[in-house]
């Protein structure tokens, strides 16, 4: 077997295991009905999902003898931006009250995203 | 000397940081793109000084290596675990829960680290903070324990973060 029949399986491997975890992601956004459960579906996406796309991409651009690797940057980028929209989406649905009410921290008051003037308290007792 | 190099470079792992990314973007290495990211490296830094004054100074970068492949190995298992849980568990026995962090991280870019990997790490998301910043609210998809998962936090996370940042 030569370098280049393993670099294509390899290839091949990597865009099977990508594309299950986006698979196993959509399964999970269609099947939770509650809208916290449902955003944990995404986060495995935009991990290992992208992250072995990615891969199967460098691999093959080293098969092909043009070694491309900013394919990282990309995935640097998706992991600093990917965790404030999960947190955004937290939020909203703190605000929306469309989920279990959080309990209340030990230390403080509230939780930030309760903490305005037209929002009522969180444990009225 | 000194004064000249800090003037020059104020934060020199950004100027590294800049260069290397402008490399990537290029996506072939040659001494004129990065020369021209070593300027952009400088240049950006001064230029943005004054929008990071409070910076968290003296970052153990060792440990932060350490760090990102312990995440990185954790985000892998976390993904199988999660995706196990999507296939087998039904929606009535899912056991989502809220659980709350108590934080001994003071540093606003610590706590941004750390709630950052508890996100990426499939099966937790972190939620909110709360309105002084001592706890932070997580959110967890399955787990028949919620403080184990309190304290795997903790101890996993939190405890390396506090040595990165002194």
């Amino acid at each position: 077997m030569s370098a280049e029949i393993i670099g294509n399986y390899a290839t091949a491997i990597f865009l099977l295991i990508g594309s299950g975890f986006a698979l196993v992601g959509v399964i999970g956004l269609l099947k939770f009905n509650d809208p916290m459960t449902r955003l944990h579906a995404p986060t495995k996406v935009g991990t290992v999902g992208i992250g072995m796309l990615l891969l199967a991409s460098i691999v093959h651009s080293v098969v092909l003898g043009e070694t491309s690797i900013h394919e990282t940057l990309i995935m640097a980028f998706l992991f600093v931006t990917a965790p404030i929209s999960a947190n955004f989406i937290a939020k909203v649905n703190i605000h929306k009250r469309n989920c279990e009410t959080p309990p209340t921290p030990p230390r403080d008051d509230t939780w930030s995203t309760l903490n305005s003037p037209d929002e009522e308290p969180l444990d009225p007792t | 000397m000194t004064r000249a190099v800090h003037w020059l470079l104020p934060h020199p792992l950004l100027t590294i940081l800049l260069a290397l990314v402008w490399v990537l973007l290029q996506n072939k290495i040659t001494a004129g793109m990065a020369v021209f990211g070593l300027i952009l490296g400088i240049i950006i830094p001064r230029a943005t000084a004054i929008w990071w004054p409070d910076r968290p100074k003296g970052i153990r970068m060792g440990k932060m290596i350490a760090y990102s492949v312990i995440v990185m190995w954790d985000i892998v298992v976390a993904n199988i675990q999660v995706a196990w849980i999507v296939l087998t568990v039904p929606n009535a026995k899912l056991k989502p829960a809220w659980i709350v962090v108590p934080l001994e991280l003071i540093q606003p870019e610590a706590i941004t680290v750390l709630a950052g990997t508890i996100t990426l790490t499939p099966g937790t998301v972190s939620a909110d903070l709360s309105d002084e910043g001592h706890s932070l609210l997580v959110h967890v998809l399955h787990t028949d324990d919620p403080e184990a998962v309190r304290d795997e936090i903790k101890i996993r996370y939190e405890r390396r973060l506090k040595e990165i940042f002194p």
